[in-house]
């Protein structure tokens, strides 16, 4: 109410005042100033943020430059920092969550869309989206109590089959980078789904009836004509999922380990970026340290921004070649 | 009924009366979230005693309390480790006065293990946590820590080290005592809140590091001995600078205090490795930071008032909490160190 309020002084002397009045019944002149208003706030607010995380990082930047990006070193004791364990644990972790979660969330929602019963799809999509109001300490604790005891299981078979790879070999301690993709996945896969469904209903139905009318199957009409119609939709769907898995916090530091060392077996313990600012933010003492901190924050900032923009790019040239 | 009615609409006009002709005073606090329990019962009981006297005590960490008596935003700072040189020169620089520590309580940090083949307690020398620590000492059933516990069956199964993960007082004390017990502890890895930890899995809290323990086959971690009573755990026994292996209770932290040595004029001091026969050497003091000046004189007199009451008073209520009560010694000296607050 404020806003629009405040909204009647700026553009009154510049209009006449009854003029004014119509079209403020009408809609238009409020609707505007308040959406552009929204519009720019989140303008704004990003901006603040980059300026903020950028400002109060500076001491760590002046100290460590670019290498900070590339040393394994964090050692608060002696003030050294770099972020390379815990850009790779974040990357690693995100991309498991994205491999596992991708084919079970649009196969999900391809189901739930095109071939599940009515009743039983909107059944089960409320549930989903139940699923994805869960806070996520609740994902991190059925993570410890739950999911890592069923993987203390699944791993002997999983090491019997993929053993030979680096990625599955060292010890197992039940916390771990790819328990922590796992939680992730299943954090996930509720934004996929649910995002997805929403697409997929949206296609119209005379697309579904000339595929069959030109002899296509139930399967081959959802698989080439309706996924590759919702493909915009769905992709959107899996970036913000990625934003999820990206800057999850509560459940990936508690099933992750908590170790920033780098190694390439998924059963190692690892650690992410937004694990460590949440975990030593509060204790950290010494401009330098809280520095390094903040300048993670940055660095995580930037990741999104990066992987976000390779992913759309990817997108739209898969999109040149098909079309 | 009656009754009840008026004697309450005469104690709502006591109260009101009471709030009308003294001045309500509200006093910011921030720090240390390990002494939050026994602070908010402090606090609270005190506001009952002079109800226009509120305590707003926010338990951000240690850390943040000290950046925030530093940056003035609050009347006093609480730290579970003492201001180092560094910080204090900062807080001089800032304010032209200083910054005085008053330990309030003490707590433990006590190793909790999990071997499936051992019913007992465990025995660990300093040598031993330093060696499980630093990653040298792999094996349950390494030479020193057979030979600290002659009859039980050790596995020779791998250690699985639990520490920290966030920044907490708790590693701040278990990193302190490693360094005094071991050189290589203090040139490789040093004291601090957070610390490059050489090997070991990392669980965020007391309960993470427990859940992990208990999870995990033959992993051995250190939670805050509160914690430990709390929740009933299976704790080891630690052998102190004159050689006995002590159990961490109340009475062996405090028995730490009191024999630690003597008792700098401005309160920091690490009593980790205390010589005493009974002194359980994992212990450490709580502080109160207050500023040597505090220019509000009705502030000024509600916290020198305050301090007095939890020196004398306030210590009466630390065990129900599981908190170890400071020595005689040490209150007498911190009675006549109030003075200094100007």
């Amino acid at each position: 109410m404020a806003a629009s309020s405040s909204t009647v002084p700026s553009a009154g002397p510049s209009r006449a005042a009854p003029n004014f009045w119509e079209r403020l019944r009408g809609g238009d002149e409020a609707a505007y100033v308040l959406t552009f208003i929204a519009a720019a706030s989140i303008l704004l607010i990003t901006g603040m943020l980059v300026y903020e995380l950028f400002i109060n990082s500076a001491d760590a930047r002046a100290k460590f430059g670019w290498a900070f990006l590339f040393t394994q070193t964090w050692d608060p004791v002696n003030d050294q920092f770099g972020a390379l364990p815990f850009i790779y644990g974040t990357l690693v972790t995100s991309f498991l969550a994205l491999l596992m979660g991708i084919p079970l969330g649009v196969g999900a929602a391809i189901f739930l869309a095109e071939l599940a019963p009515p009743k039983i799809s909107d059944a089960l999509t409320f549930l989903i989206e139940l699923l994805a109001a869960v806070p996520s300490v609740i994902y991190g604790l059925l993570g410890i109590f739950v999911l890592v005891p069923i993987l203390r299981l699944v791993e002997p078979s999983l090491r019997a089959v993929l053993g030979w790879t680096p990625f599955f070999s060292g010890p197992f301690y039940g916390v771990s980078l790819f328990s922590a993709g796992v939680v992730l996945a299943v954090m996930i896969i509720p934004f996929i789904i649910s995002i997805s469904r929403e697409v997929i209903l949206a296609v119209p139905g005379d697309q579904r009836e000339a595929a069959l009318a030109l002899g296509a199957t139930r399967w081959e009409t959802t698989w080439d004509v309706v996924v590759p119609f919702a493909k915009k939709g769905i992709m959107g769907s899996i970036f913000l999922a990625l934003a999820r898995a990206l800057g999850e916090t509560m459940a990936v530091t508690m099933v992750v380990g908590n170790d920033p060392k780098i190694k390439a077996s998924l059963f190692a313990p690892g650690y992410s970026i937004a694990a460590v600012i949440a975990n030593e933010f509060t204790e950290a003492t010494g401009k330098l340290y809280t520095s390094a901190l903040i300048e993670l924050g940055l660095v995580l900032f930037a990741l999104t921004i990066v992987i976000n923009g390779v992913a759309r790019l990817l997108v739209m040239g898969t999109d040149k070649y098909k079309t | 009924m009656m009754k009840r009615i008026v004697t309450q609409a005469a104690l709502i006009a006591a109260l009101a009366t009471g709030v009308a002709s003294a001045e309500q005073i509200l006093i910011n606090a921030a720090g240390a979230t390990f002494p939050y329990p026994m602070y908010s019962k402090w606090f609270d009981e005190y506001h009952k005693k002079f109800p226009n006297l509120q305590f707003n005590y926010q338990s951000i960490g240690s850390g943040g309390g000290i950046k925030q008596v530093t940056e003035g935003t609050v009347e006093f700072g609480a730290s579970d480790g003492p201001m180092n040189d560094r910080q204090m020169k900062e807080f001089q620089d800032k304010h032209g006065f200083g910054i005085l520590h008053f330990p309030t309580v003490m707590g433990a940090d006590v190793p909790v293990f999990n071997v499936a083949s051992v019913s007992t307690d465990l025995n660990f020398t300093p040598e031993a946590l330093a060696g499980i620590f630093l990653g040298k000492i792999t094996k349950w059933n390494d030479p020193e820590l057979m030979k600290a516990n002659p009859g039980v069956k050790l596995p020779s199964a791998d250690i699985i080290v639990v520490h920290r993960s966030d920044g907490s007082g708790t590693t701040y004390i278990w990193t302190d005592y490693l360094s005094k017990v071991s050189p290589e502890w203090e040139m490789k890895v040093g004291r601090g809140t957070s610390v490059n930890w050489p090997v070991g899995l990392g669980g965020k809290g007391n309960e993470g590091v427990s859940g992990q323990v208990k999870q995990t086959p033959n992993s051995i971690g250190y939670v805050e001995l509160i914690y430990a009573v709390q929740n009933k755990m299976k704790t080891g026994k630690v052998k102190n600078l004159a050689g006995a292996y002590v159990q961490a209770s109340l009475a062996s932290v405090t028995a730490a205090a009191a024999s630690s040595k003597e008792m700098p004029d401005d309160f920091r001091v690490s009593i980790t490795n205390a010589p005493g026969k009974d002194a359980y050497p994992i212990s450490s003091f709580t502080w109160l930071l207050i500023p040597e000046k505090i220019a509000d004189p009705t502030k000024k007199k509600a916290i020198k008032e305050f301090l007095t009451w939890m020196l004398a008073d306030g210590q009466n209520m630390t065990e129900a909490l599981a908190y170890a009560r400071l020595p005689k010694a040490v209150v007498a000296k911190e009675m006549k160190a109030i003075a200094k607050v100007q």
